[in-house]
């Protein structure tokens, strides 16, 4: 046991100690406090090119009420539509919006573009002729624009979870889904990083033929073991380091960018609230109140601890089967013939958890695949923050404990004699007969 | 000190040891021979408890071998290696540690066997950026740093610089001058002879011979002698020797003798001496190789 943790000990700092440990644990939450900072950066500055459409409006209804944006300006064409066309292809971000006399009945409209035009720009000028022939005829027909808004039915639903205990308890649906499918994303990714170290870990040192020398010291099974702890709890403080850098990133990084954009922030926040009456602005109100309530409702601690469960669950299995691999070969690229049945599975989760278990998460393959040890530890984080019977979670707990016990068993049988195999290249059948060898 | 007991080994369907028994005295060197492949390397492993025997025992100190011996054996595998990235320091206490020793014993040690070795500026260094002979001496130290009562080296010689071979096979035996045990295993006979006190020779995962070397020699003893006398002229002919082969010397002449019907020595010695100028008389003894070759091609 003592051997144990000194090699638990040395597998943890020789990779906790290196460079690209610290490198990988303070660039990670950067980078995605540079994703989240760019794109709030990219919503608030709208910085894109200018789009100048010159129009010929035959009916002359429209050209009047387009409104420009900082992104797109309109102007009268001051030329007959040849000559508009000519000029075009010498310029650039120039189109030509040609509007017929009829558009109120035809609903259609030409747009020539020196370049392709991109969907924005189409986009934008289809809702805004959208918009002013639904005013028009409205007005042909009588009817007040502001009377018939304030008709219009706003309706939405706060869907409360009856929970076990009796209280009801505010669910989203969106948010479980965004927490089920981050859990699931970083389980899948995490299963292969730290699985893959483990194959790289004993490949290394099969190949210095230090295996030999540590093993007339400690068991196979304690240098295996030892080897998959310590990486486990490289994974598990590098999880540690990124919440609470990615905290105070975030934290940091919202000031910072409120700080730095007062202006552009409010002056839009200003126009929207101008803009809207008093019944949107209580509408958004209400959805921000709603996701407040919803993100208050979800149970953090539980969902941590189920993540952590999942994760060292998943962690034990799969890299006890990477080291199995990493034992019968003499380097990576050797692998590859091995690591298919064992990533299949998690590939295949993975897939199933976005398209199937996303939309049904408590079906019946959801079931099946949350009690599957090789696919459980994916295919129950999606499920879980819906929420999911005690008895199934425990089933779910138990079959994966039982799952990994059975797989380091199997693993460690082929280990112990794969490392001292050099220069032979394994084969299933090998595999197998290692598997029966009886010490 | 350690007694190995009918071993069988088995591999799938190749069987690897082949009811091998032999008794290793306290204190001895011993000789671990054979050619490549005939089981010397499956047989230490079970010595180190790496792998265990499909049948038979092995006794340590009398008791069966068990998993608290393991600290109390040094073992030089045959394929050395360490790990190449970890400072040589840091590696050395790691891997006493892992043979039993405390920290402090185990960084102790270290300082007194890199000092000793002249090593001491290799601490901080990773055994990549060493060469190939520096990493032996690095391995050897790590071998041997917990004190073990048996020291088993496989192939010890192979990787080294002349230079280094001698001054670890000073500490080699010195360390058997303190009480430890050593076992020499390789197929490179003639480089362990004149160290070893006792042998087993294995052969296709079975054992041909074992004993002390003096009484192997003596029961392997061919009665060739070496003769070398003044003149260029034949040695005269006699019932009581054969001529092997002649050559002349700058000197005079050195033939080899094969003494015939059990005549002694000195019988052909006084016989000679009143015919020639004696220079020398040597006995040829048979060197182990000559012995296992003999054994090896009587058995076919």
């Amino acid at each position: 046991m003592k051997k144990t943790f000194l090699i638990i000990g040395r597998e943890y700092l020789s990779r906790v100690k290196k460079k690209s440990f610290l490198l990988v644990t303070f660039l990670v939450p950067l980078l995605f406090l540079g994703m989240w900072g760019g794109a709030i950066a990219l919503s608030i500055q709208d910085t894109g090119t200018v789009s100048t459409i010159k129009v010929i409006d035959e009916s002359s209804l429209i050209l009047s009420k387009l409104e420009e944006s900082p992104s797109l300006k309109f102007e009268a064409a001051d030329l007959p539509a040849d000559e508009e066309k000519d000029r075009l292809k010498e310029s650039e971000n120039q189109h030509l919006l040609i509007i017929p006399a009829d558009i109120l009945e035809s609903e259609h409209m030409q747009l020539l573009s020196s370049q392709k035009a991109s969907l924005f720009v189409q986009k934008a000028i289809e809702d805004q002729v959208a918009d002013i022939i639904k005013e028009t005829r409205l007005t042909q027909a009588g009817i007040d624009i502001r009377t018939l808004e304030s008709m219009e039915p706003k309706v939405r639903i706060t869907s409360l979870e009856i929970t076990a205990a009796g209280e009801e308890q505010e669910s989203n649906a969106g948010i479980a889904m965004g927490i089920g499918l981050f859990a699931t994303f970083m389980i899948y990714l995490t299963l292969f990083i730290y699985g893959s170290q483990v194959m790289r870990g004993v490949i290394e040192e099969k190949n210095n033929r230090v295996v030999e020398v540590i093993i007339s010291s400690v068991k196979p099974f304690q240098l295996m073991m030892g080897k998959i702890l310590g990486i486990g709890l490289v994974g598990l403080t590098q999880f540690l380091l990124w919440i609470i850098l990615s905290g105070a990133l975030f934290t940091v990084g919202g000031i910072i960018l409120a700080d730095q954009m007062p202006d552009t922030f409010n002056a839009e926040q200003m126009s929207q609230m101008s803009s809207a009456d008093p019944a949107q602005e209580e509408m958004q109100n209400n959805i921000i109140q709603d996701i407040q309530g919803s993100l208050a409702g979800v149970d953090f601690p539980y969902l941590i601890a189920c993540f952590l469960f999942y994760f060292l669950g998943g962690y034990l299995l799969y890299s006890a089967l990477f080291a199995a691999v990493g034992s019968a070969v003499d380097n990576e690229t050797e692998s590859q013939q091995f690591m298919l049945p064992i990533t299949m599975p998690l590939i295949f989760t993975y897939i199933m958890a976005f398209s199937v278990l996303m939309k049904d998460p408590h079906g019946p393959i959801g079931f099946w695949l949350s009690m599957i040890p090789l696919t459980s530890p994916i295919a129950m984080m999606i499920r879980i923050p819906y929420g999911v019977p005690m008895w199934e979670l425990a089933l779910s707990m138990a079959l994966l404990v039982g799952g990994f016990l059975l797989t380091t068993w199997v693993a460690a049988r082929i280990y112990r004699v794969g490392i001292l195999m050099y220069g032979k290249k394994a084969s299933y059948k090998e595999l197998i007969k290692w598997f029966s060898y009886k010490r | 000190m350690l007694e190995v007991k009918d071993i069988v080994k088995e591999y799938a369907k190749h069987r690897a040891l082949d009811g091998v028994s032999f008794s290793i005295s306290k204190g001895s060197i011993f000789g671990l021979l054979g050619p490549n492949g005939a089981g010397k390397t499956s047989l230490i492993r079970i010595i180190n408890q790496i792998t265990g025997p499909d049948e038979g025992q092995i006794f340590f100190d009398g008791e069966l071998l068990n998993e608290s011996h393991i600290s109390r054996i040094g073992y030089l595998p045959e394929e050395r290696g360490l790990y190449k990235k970890m400072m040589i320091g840091e590696q050395m206490i790691y891997l006493a540690q892992l043979k039993g020793l405390s920290k402090s014993q185990a960084l102790e040690r270290s300082k007194t066997w890199f000092e000793r070795m002249e090593m001491e500026t290799w601490w901080n260094k990773k055994i990549e950026d060493l060469s190939k002979g520096m990493q032996q001496k690095v391995q050897f130290v790590a071998t041997v740093i917990h004190e073990p009562e048996l020291i088993i080296l496989d192939e010890p010689f192979s990787g080294f610089d002349p230079v280094n071979v001698d001054i670890i096979k000073k500490e080699i035996l010195n360390l058997n001058k303190k009480g430890a045990t050593i076992i020499f295993s390789t197929h490179r006979m003639e480089s362990v002879e004149e160290l070893c006190d006792s042998i087993v020779l294995i052969n296709k995962s079975k054992k041909i011979l074992d004993g002390r070397v003096s009484e192997i020699k003596n029961s392997y003893r061919t009665h060739t002698f070496r003769v070398g006398y003044e003149g260029q002229q034949p040695l005269p002919a006699s019932p009581l020797f054969n001529v092997l082969s002649s050559t002349a010397t700058e000197s005079g002449t050195r033939a080899t003798i094969e003494v015939l019907n059990g005549a002694s020595i000195n019988q052909v010695l006084s016989h000679l001496i009143t015919q020639i100028e004696i220079q020398e008389l040597v006995e040829i003894m048979p060197s182990i190789h000559d012995i296992f070759v003999k054994q090896v091609t009587a058995n076919h």
